[in-house]
């Protein structure tokens, strides 16, 4: 759906979504390096289960709602990768101990 | 890395890295007042300098002159002594100007003497059917993903609705190569000549150049369709296809990516939870807060500047930014103010920089079909409530959006009714026919983001605290 323009020049960081490695670049946030990347990120939604991708970007939605290193419900458009960093597709609702 | 505020009392707490909270938090600290800047972007720069200091496009043609005017008013920044802290998620203000953010998953706490509420706009929503399947988001989502990350649309992509943002995002997109396949220009043919007798302003404004050179660079390119009366998307799990009709005649087009726009609205959130009076607005189609020449709210000490005071723009949010401090910078050193540009030279800049904007406003008033959705078109997206669900509670019984909560859960999700808010108040005014400011809006309350129970009960507490709560 998207893809990275040549001129971007920024280090890459690994990160693993559902385990497996993917590459993402510094200064990613980790839905950017999510929609940048091939893997299926959609999420389901708590309520009815249906797929959802982020939709704006800047916060106000809660459609990228993702776990990141064991967290549940983190808006992943607004935290940045770390090397090694843990992503999981968020399936339905957070989890207790999540 | 995460930094708690370094104090508990502040003269001025700045709330957002926008244009207009850029400028402010700026203005005062210069001015020598204890300024803290709390913002919950990664850098700062809000929406429209996106990733200013950190943005990988660096061939500055490609973003535009516009863009880089934010680098200025970041050094500016820097230069002085405020405090300024990211990945803040400010969750309650109330009358007493206490704030509580959330950093790094712990909350503090601090008080002002003076609030500068900078927190922007949004895109409006555009409820069409098929706006929540994967592979639908908004121009401004695209946008952010180009200025953080250098990110260009890739597959088959569409570009609908109207409004300056469009052009400006769809001339980006073409400039880093990426891909468009068609514009959907939703623009009433009638808004053409309601806006006719604005058009003089807009002509001599700088608007007026900069959007017909940039609509010249994009239609040499993609082809674009105007007039268009009806869109939605459609995909089984995935977007697959986008729908419209235009002149009377419907087309379906295969699409990957689907970007919507039809303008931004006040992110009244913070503001409406701290009591702030807002109103109607009948042009703008939204909620905008009450506010006296300096920006000043109905709520002593807090003052609201940029699009969350009423869309104005970049240009209009820095000098309201500017205004905001000055006020607070006069209350509190008046020696100082002496210093700062006078109030009549910011008010002269404002007038400039809304120049035209009555203009823009008129044109691109978003068609009622796109902002008030019919059927088993999704109007909450958190709760999955479509516009029939909501039509068949008022059938039932339910006034108003406070009321409808209890029915369908309408704004109760995480995101708080950013993101139906606006339609909600439109759906059940048309059904019950009054008007948006009879049927009013969610009564928003902190914490205005979510929070973990965690981080709540980590908070300090006092011995009374304990005592209150605690048996025996």
């Amino acid at each position: 759906m998207f893809r990275r323009s040549e001129q971007d020049k920024r280090p890459q960081v690994q990160i693993f979504v559902d385990g497996v490695a993917v590459a993402a670049r510094q200064g990613d946030t980790v839905s950017a390096a999510l929609l940048a990347s091939s893997c299926d990120a959609r999420r389901s939604t708590a309520v009815s289960g249906a797929p959802r991708l982020p939709y704006c970007m800047m916060g106000v939605c809660f459609d990228c709602l993702v776990t990141i290193d064991g967290v549940g419900n983190r808006q992943g458009c607004l935290v940045p990768v770390a090397e090694g960093m843990q992503v999981e597709i968020q399936k339905g609702k957070r989890e207790i101990g999540k | 890395m995460t930094v708690a505020p370094k104090r508990e009392d502040y003269d001025v707490v700045v709330i957002g890295a926008g244009p207009a909270g850029l400028a402010a938090a700026a203005t005062s600290a210069e001015a020598g007042l204890s300024t803290l800047l709390l913002d919950e972007n990664i850098g700062p720069g809000g929406q429209v300098f996106r990733a200013i200091a950190t943005t990988p496009v660096t061939d500055r043609s490609q973003l535009g002159a516009d863009y880089w005017v934010g680098a200025d008013l970041v050094q500016a920044l820097r230069a002085s002594n405020a405090e300024i802290i990211h990945r803040a998620t400010v969750w309650s203000l109330d009358r007493n100007l206490d704030i509580a953010v959330s950093i790094g998953g712990a909350s503090a706490f601090v008080r002002a003497k003076r609030v500068i509420l900078a927190t922007g706009a949004l895109e409006r929503p555009f409820p069409i059917p098929g706006w929540t399947l994967p592979g639908v988001m908004t121009a401004g989502a695209a946008q952010t993903m180009l200025k953080s990350s250098a990110l260009v649309p890739d597959g088959r992509t569409v570009i609908a609705g109207q409004g300056p943002l469009l052009w400006l995002l769809a001339a980006q997109i073409l400039r880093l190569g990426g891909r468009i396949d068609r514009i959907l220009d939703t623009t009433e043919r009638g808004n053409y000549f309601a806006a006719l007798p604005h058009a003089f302003a807009f002509l001599t404004s700088p608007y007026f150049a900069k959007g017909l050179s940039m609509m010249r660079e994009v239609k040499a390119k993609v082809q674009v369709v105007s007039g268009v009366t009806e869109l939605s998307a459609a995909g089984d799990g995935q977007l697959a296809s986008v729908s419209y009709v235009a002149g009377g005649k419907r087309e379906t087009i295969p699409a990957d990516l689907l970007l919507l726009h039809q303008g931004v609205v006040p992110n009244v959130n913070l503001a409406m939870s701290a009591g702030i009076e807002h109103r109607w607005d009948d042009l703008q189609l939204c909620w905008s807060p009450v506010l006296d020449a300096n920006g000043s709210s109905s709520v002593a000490g807090i003052a609201i500047a940029g699009d969350g005071a009423g869309i104005g723009g970049a240009n209009a949010a820095v000098v309201r930014g500017r205004i905001a401090a000055r006020a607070a910078v006069e209350a509190l050193a008046p020696a100082v103010a002496a210093k700062l540009p006078s109030m009549a030279t910011l008010r002269t800049d404002l007038a400039k920089a809304e120049r035209g904007r009555m203009f823009l406003d008129t044109l691109f008033r978003p068609a009622p079909q796109f902002r008030i959705p019919t059927g088993d078109t999704i109007v909450c997206r958190c709760e999955e409530v479509t516009a029939k669900d909501v039509l068949d509670s008022v059938a039932i019984g339910a006034t108003g959006p406070n009321q409808l909560k209890a029915y369908r859960r309408t704004g109760m999700g995480p995101c708080q009714g950013r993101l139906c808010g606006l339609t909600v108040t439109e759906l059940m005014a048309q059904a019950r026919a009054k008007t948006p400011q009879e049927i009013g809006y969610y009564r928003l309350r902190a914490p205005v983001k979510p929070i973990t129970l965690a981080e709540l009960a980590a908070v300090p507490k006092s011995e009374a605290d304990v005592k209150a709560v605690v048996r025996g």
